[in-house]
């Protein structure tokens, strides 16, 4: 699937150069705006790693795991899969590092596995996302954006581990 | 919420480590975090400037309003106050259809215009839109097609099926989706009624 980005560039020049458009200088433009977006939110990637890591490094991601033991208990949420769930909201790259792990010690077509290649895939890094689109144009008060996809995370997780238990159980 | 959530990541993570002496091994991730910003940031450069691009050309030939007539009727039941044909649903249009192809890299920089075309009929510039946070609660539950990057991990570490994630994941961000929308029409109404 990652060849289909060639021709995503392809179609998409193609389409603009046969309908007149200046191609080479409209990419031009295009590219400088883009260089732009990236000074801007360069600040807010560099909070974002900084405060994730050292919550790692301490130790605090593992101790958080701990307290939430009941709540996964309850939830039937595999033990394995918890830092995956903490990590998701937080981090693209950290989470995808977390899943080899747990695939590794698990096995990727065990129903743990399954159930968190289906959280990872199914979720996003909702903190990091919300910090760095609202950060770009300069929002402070986010209201309600928060709460409501936590919920959706919440709901991911729940109903990815009901589905694939009865799939895959 | 986002100014206490960092402060107590970091003053909690300063704290811990110093209670369990972990103190060294803080200290030593703060700059390994500093280098993989700057990785990310210059990896990130190269993406933006290279879908910017594109998009722009593809922008002014019409092609983004044409592209999301599959999508396009959903979000305009979605968002009520965004005009249909505007440059704000064009690049929301695509942000989700990136996504749902699984282009992660491809999806952020629209979605960084998206932001900023919603933006504009924002009243109040330091405070979010309904708008604003329907996208990103939509964008935070992606339905993804081809959930190509979890299906290589899985592949290397020798799956029999490497697919066969892919349906309970439709399902998964289907329904999370659902809650998380209905959430969002949910708080912003009971809002309303507080003001």
């Amino acid at each position: 699937m990652k060849t289909v980005i060639p021709f995503i560039i392809l179609f998409m020049l193609t389409y603009g150069y046969i309908k007149g458009v200046p191609v080479y200088e409209a990419f031009i433009e295009g590219a400088k705006e883009g260089m732009n977006i990236t000074l801007r939110i360069f600040p807010y990637i560099v909070a974002m790693l900084l405060a994730v890591g050292m919550l790692r490094a301490s130790g605090g991601l593992a101790l958080i795991g701990l307290i939430l033991k009941p709540v996964t208990v309850l939830l039937k949420v595999p033990e394995e899969i918890l830092p995956l769930i903490i990590m998701k909201p937080l981090s693209g790259s950290g989470a995808l590092g977390v899943l080899a792990d747990i695939l590794k010690r698990v096995g990727p077509d065990s129903l743990t596995g399954i159930i968190a290649c289906t959280i990872i895939s199914s979720t996003e890094t909702i903190f990091y996302t919300i910090t760095v689109y609202f950060g770009s144009i300069g929002i402070k008060n986010i209201r309600h954006t928060l709460m409501a996809a936590l919920m959706a995370d919440i709901t991911a997780i729940i109903v990815a581990i009901a589905i694939c238990s009865r799939m895959f159980g | 919420m986002i100014n206490k959530i960092w402060f107590f990541i970091i003053a909690f993570s300063v704290a811990f480590a110093a209670t369990n002496g972990k103190l060294e091994a803080l200290n030593e991730e703060i700059f390994t975090s500093l280098k993989s910003s700057v990785d990310i940031s210059l990896g990130l450069l190269g993406n933006l400037m290279l879908w910017c691009g594109i998009l722009k050309a593809a922008e002014k030939a019409g092609l983004v309003e044409k592209l999301g007539y599959i999508i396009r009727p959903v979000l305009g039941l979605l968002f009520r106050d965004i005009p249909e044909k505007s440059a704000a649903m064009g690049a929301m249009v695509m942000n989700i259809t990136s996504n749902m192809l699984g282009l992660g890299n491809a999806a952020t920089p629209f979605g960084l215009k998206a932001m900023a075309e919603l933006q504009k009929y924002n009243k109040d510039k330091n405070t979010a839109t309904n708008a604003m946070a329907l996208f990103l609660v939509i964008n935070g539950a992606p339905i993804c097609l081809i959930p190509s990057t979890v299906m290589s991990i899985r592949a290397s570490l020798g799956s029999n099926n490497p697919g066969a994630v892919i349906i309970p994941s439709m399902i998964t961000s289907l329904a999370a989706l659902t809650v998380g929308v209905i959430c969002c029409k949910i708080f912003e109404k009971r809002e309303g009624k507080m003001e």
